[in-house]
């Protein structure tokens, strides 16, 4: 197929073929990196922006490893201020790196719809890594194929996602992939954090995480924010994670085969247990790993290296 | 002398609605004439409205005119502009300015700018605590004679029930109207949007309903407690409609508006992260547009403002979140209302009742929103059927945040006059008088 975009805001308006694409592509970066020289030269020459005001460790390592294994240069450029009132606002920052002629500007940033703000402005790729509680595109692609690795396909499966949805990008760009490619998304996690409009999506919601578990094929856990006690969400962790933590015993509920998500940075012991976080039915470090290939598969079509191959 | 000859003229105040002309001397309405025609022997200057309403000039409760300290945004020269374009001969001001209007010096400043610079009349509103920060109130009485019409915090809330207690108690001693911008600051919390499917959709934090709902009906409550006069300022929810009604028909001194945003546009504006459907209160669902229509229609929303907010280009060019909040609306206003008519239930003299008649008594503003004999010749001529597109490069405001640039637009102010000098004018040979 043809891959006509410039930008990766979201995966709001992205077809089943276009995300199948994406993974596709994907398998193939995958290939590379079982090699001894984990390198190709697909982005030699192009360069590769890193620009996040968030603090992130794992996604722009995954993003910087990914541009690498292509052969871009890539740089990081952090900053703790994000807002118009603290100096440079977030379109001359933007500009000024633009100015500096990168190809591809990766964006994370806390407030939701800043990649779709910056994409009128600027003429280079943008790729979201995450913008407030709105989108996380490659995690949603990541998680795609995480479990098309693990199932063999998403039509039909049970799919709970548990925690923090009301604050959570993860959720939003998961509904997107995953939902659009037939998988039955259950929300679960206290009312406070789980809007019931969340069901327009197509979703269900419920309270129960016995309910979300029961015969699910995959169970993604949400970090829980210990900020969100102080703002009233929750009465305590403990609490918390007794009533919608997973472990052992609400596990078993589960199919016999299911497998866990986690986006990360886990909390062992809150919304999961430390056993379940190192069991066989975790999948948590295939997603790290699934993460760079989706990654450079996204870098590459960004690019124009499939134009390039044709 | 000038006679503004052969219109419609809609004077509800008057309990007038015939074809006919207003007659007009030393910036006074001298008498009304029926019929097209000018009188035998009339040799004064002459406006033909024919075809055309005549209403009384259009008072506008609530703008922001960002003077003085936000000149940048807008002046009391350009914002007085904006409102004759637009068919207002009256706006009050609200007093979030800098320095802000708490006190009888900044009150005079506004007062003697608008006089010597105005294209409309400018009632300033003072502050109900000192510099909005909800802890001491401002000498109001002080205020009052200095030329204030009304307090308010507007842009903030008085977060504490016992100040607003206290103002509303005290006020009553000198006549004084509390404006309340409702809102429960904390249910507001962080939000930016509506909480509702789109901002649940976009990710962007939500203000609920109730962070209006709460604050409305504890305004009224206090109202009931002390008797004092009360107004609620921009309603947004189908609630706080409700609960003004039920305020209305147990007999409370308690008024209402809403703006022209609010009964035309819903949170599904929100699209694409637009900064310019970002307001506060903010853009609310279907149901709530609806209740408001409901309330302008059965009475019990008795004014439409605008919040004229100017602001400029760069804090909307951002991220929604950071962005600033508000839209201007002083060139829009008339329109959008004037569409409420083509649903076919609001007659044109109930629009001139909430545009003028009602906002004018409200403030107490002796004179206006009323065409009788004697009162000011503040006159707006609407051609009801223009069509026109709103384009950013005819604005008069010194700002261009709008979601309504782009809309074709039916009606408009051909002609405003104020104390029977013509302020604007799209006539053909009626310029306006400077």
């Amino acid at each position: 197929m043809d891959w006509k975009r410039r930008h990766v805001l979201g995966l709001a308006d992205f077809r089943p073929e276009e995300m199948e694409f994406v993974v596709d592509t994907a398998r193939s970066m995958e290939e590379v990196l079982t090699r001894d020289i984990k390198k190709v030269p697909a982005l030699r020459g192009k360069t590769v922006v890193n620009l996040f005001f968030e603090a992130s460790t794992r996604t722009r390592t995954s993003f910087e490893i990914a541009g690498k294994r292509l052969s871009a240069d890539v740089v990081n450029f952090s900053s703790a201020t994000s807002s118009v009132t603290k100096g440079e606002t977030l379109l001359d920052t933007a500009k000024n790196i633009e100015a500096m002629k990168p190809n591809i500007l990766i964006l994370r940033h806390p407030a939701s719809g800043a990649p779709h703000f910056l994409s009128r402005f600027v003429t280079c790729s943008i790729i979201n890594a995450g913008d407030g509680a709105n989108e996380h595109p490659s995690q949603g692609l990541l998680d795609l194929y995480t479990i098309l690795k693990a199932k063999g396909k998403i039509e039909g499966l049970k799919i709970a996602i548990v925690g923090d949805i009301l604050h959570s990008r993860v959720v939003r760009s998961d509904l997107h992939s995953l939902g659009r490619m037939g998988g039955k998304l259950w929300l679960c996690g206290p009312p406070t954090l789980v809007p019931r409009e969340m069901e327009r999506t197509g979703a269900r919601v419920t309270y129960d995480i016995r309910e979300a578990v029961k015969d699910a094929d995959v169970v993604m856990m949400l970090r829980i924010q210990l900020e969100r006690q102080k703002t009233a969400y929750f009465p305590s962790l403990r609490e918390y994670s007794r009533m919608f933590g997973l472990n052992r015993s609400v596990f078993s509920l589960a199919k016999d085969d299911a497998v866990i998500l986690h986006p990360g940075p886990v909390n062992r012991g809150i919304e999961l247990s430390d056993e379940l976080a190192d069991s066989a039915s975790s999948r948590i470090l295939n997603q790290v790993e699934s993460g760079v290939a989706i990654r450079m598969a996204l870098l590459y079509l960004l690019a124009g290296g499939h134009d390039a191959s044709h | 002398m000038l006679l503004i000859k052969g219109g419609r003229v809609i004077d509800p105040a008057g309990r007038r609605d015939e074809i006919g002309s207003v007659w007009i001397e030393n910036g006074k309405v001298k008498d009304f004439l029926p019929g097209e025609e000018a009188p035998g022997g009339y040799d004064g200057r002459v406006l033909d409205a024919r075809g055309k309403w005549i209403v009384p000039g259009l008072v506008d409760m609530h703008v922001h005119l960002r003077d003085p300290g936000y000149e940048w945004k807008e002046d009391i020269r350009t914002g007085t502009l904006a409102a004759a374009a637009g068919g207002f001969t009256s706006v009050a001001c609200m007093a979030n300015t800098k320095p802000v209007n708490d006190h009888p010096e900044v009150t005079r400043y506004i007062r003697e700018k608008a006089d010597r610079e105005g294209a409309a009349a400018v009632y300033p509103v003072a502050s109900v605590t000192r510099g909005i920060e909800g802890k001491e109130m401002v000498d109001f009485a002080e205020l009052a004679e200095a030329g204030a019409v009304a307090f308010s915090d507007d842009g903030k809330p008085v977060a504490s029930s016992l100040m607003m207690r206290r103002a509303l108690e005290y006020g009553k001693a000198f006549g004084l109207l509390l404006l309340s911008h409702a809102e429960d600051p904390e249910l507001c919390g962080g939000g930016a949007a509506h909480e509702g499917w789109t901002a649940h959709r976009l990710g962007i934090p939500g203000i609920p309903s109730a962070a209006e709902e709460v604050a409305i009906a504890r305004d009224i409550l206090l109202a009931k407690q002390t008797g004092g006069r009360l107004h609620i300022q921009h309603i947004s929810t189908k609630m706080g409609v409700d609960l003004l009604r039920m305020a209305k028909r147990a007999g409370l001194p308690v008024t209402g508006e809403t703006a022209p945003h609010y009964f035309t546009l819903t949170d599904a504006s929100l699209e694409g992260y637009n900064t310019n459907a970002k307001m506060n209160p903010p853009l609310r669902g279907e149901e709530d547009r609806m209740a408001i229509l409901e309330g302008l229609l059965d009475g019990t929303i008795d004014a439409i403002a605008t919040d004229h907010a100017p602001h400029d280009d760069y804090v909307k060019r951002c991220e929604f979140i950071a962005a600033a909040n508000g839209i201007i609306g002083l060139e829009t206003a008339l329109p959008l209302s004037l569409a409420l008519i083509a649903g076919g239930k609001v007659t044109p003299s109930r629009v001139v009742e909430l545009l003028s008649v009602n906002p004018a008594r409200i403030l107490k503003l002796a004179g206006k929103g009323a065409l009788g004999k004697g009162a000011d010749a503040d006159v707006t001529i609407i051609d009801p059927d223009a069509e026109w597109e709103y384009s950013e490069d005819r604005v008069r405001s010194k700002s261009r945040n709008s979601p309504f640039f782009g809309w074709n637009l039916r009606g408009r102010a051909v002609a405003t006059l104020r104390g029977g000098r013509v302020t604007h004018s799209l006539l053909e040979g009626v310029a306006a008088d400077a």
